[in-house]
């Protein structure tokens, strides 16, 4: 049992680095398992001309050694081999080029009409949040603040640097529309499993659409140096934590309603923090 | 028992086709106060237009405005 506990409680279940990761993490959006897939298909021609490349070099090294070939031959021009070394490096970069941009427009597009708009606005150093779409006036934004947890108030399980005290919540399987701003300096809102990086620019609104695919807590720090506590004390983590669609018809219904008021405390809830001091 | 509500927020917009949507949120805040001088504040139509810059603008935005337009400082074609 003790060990049960350990090995799992320990252990959040959610999308955070793990120490000495060297890939990504894992995807949680289609974006990011194109990124990651793009990122395959690119390493498979790097590794092809790496090889090759340490080859022709080993090679020339070996064969051209002034003690075993004191006076090599001068080849001043070679049609055939001028052919192939023009030719065949703009078909690899071509193989590059077009999964790259096939990828690049894809994120930038929009297909479909989002479900749900959030807000998110940087401050030095934390993340507002706005869910406004069942408004009906221009008050009752259901609006909250997200703070880093400091390390001393840390509870076990909980990753450094990462967790905050409210949560985003946002429905999985339904596509997202955030909206990132800032209101003081330039900050970027950053989801690596999410594959999103988006800078948040005061006075502009910058819009990227997510689809995320499993349920899950997903990490993220900023991005964009925005000073002194851009790494450390507060760094404005963000964090979504996914549940069905259908839950969050039924919390959100403006701020007034007693349901947003569960939809506040849900989003803060696994840290079992209550409001920020 | 409640009823169900349906996910629905302002939709893409064929106008505003970039990461940026800063004119997206302005140019609705501006049809709806345009819808209202011309329908009257009671008109029912303007009300998805209020919905989408409210889902669009960041609230501290909204209320910049709504202060201009009281002072008529606003800069925007009303």
């Amino acid at each position: 049992m003790i060990v049960l506990k350990w090995l799992f409680l320990t252990i959040s279940p959610c999308d955070a680095a793990e120490p000495w990761q060297l890939g990504s993490q894992d995807a949680a959006t289609p974006i990011m398992q194109g990124i990651i897939d793009l990122h395959h298909d690119i390493f498979f021609f790097l590794i092809l001309i790496l090889v090759f490349v340490l080859w022709i070099l080993v090679r020339a090294l070996w064969h051209f050694h002034y003690k075993k070939n004191a006076i090599p031959q001068r080849i001043v021009h070679g049609t055939t081999i001028e052919i192939l070394r023009t030719i065949f490096p703009s078909i690899i970069s071509m193989f590059i080029a077009i999964p790259s941009f096939a990828l690049l427009y894809s994120m930038d597009e929009v297909v479909v009409d989002p479900a749900i708009t959030i807000k998110a606005i940087g401050h030095q150093w934390y993340r507002t949040y706005e869910y406004s779409d069942y408004n009906s006036s221009d008050e009752q934004s259901l609006t909250f603040d997200s703070y880093m947890i400091p390390e001393e108030d840390l509870e076990l399980g909980q990753s450094r640097l990462l967790e905050v005290d409210n949560r985003v919540v946002v429905p999985a399987k339904t596509h997202l529309r955030i909206i990132v701003t800032s209101a003081d300096v330039p900050h970027s809102w950053a989801v690596p499993s999410s594959g999103v990086k988006c800078d948040a620019v005061p006075g502009r609104l910058n819009q990227i659409s997510i689809l995320v695919q499993r349920e899950g807590v997903y990490y993220g720090q900023c991005s964009e140096i925005c000073g002194t506590n851009h790494a450390f004390t507060r760094a404005p983590g963000n964090i979504g934590r996914l549940l069905s669609p259908l839950w969050l018809s039924r919390t959100t219904r403006g701020a007034s309603h007693p349901r947003s008021k569960l939809l506040q405390r849900a989003a803060g809830a696994v840290g079992s923090r209550g409001a920020r001091q | 028992m409640e009823d169900e509500i349906e996910l629905k927020t302002a939709p893409a917009d064929f106008r505003f086709p970039t990461t940026n949507q800063t004119r997206h949120c302005f140019t609705r805040y501006i049809e709806f106060h345009r819808c209202t001088t011309a329908k009257g504040e009671e008109s029912n139509d303007c009300e998805r237009f209020a919905k989408y810059y409210r889902a669009l603008c960041p609230g501290e935005w909204v209320e910049k405005w709504n202060e201009q337009r009281e002072s008529g400082t606003f800069p925007g074609p009303l």
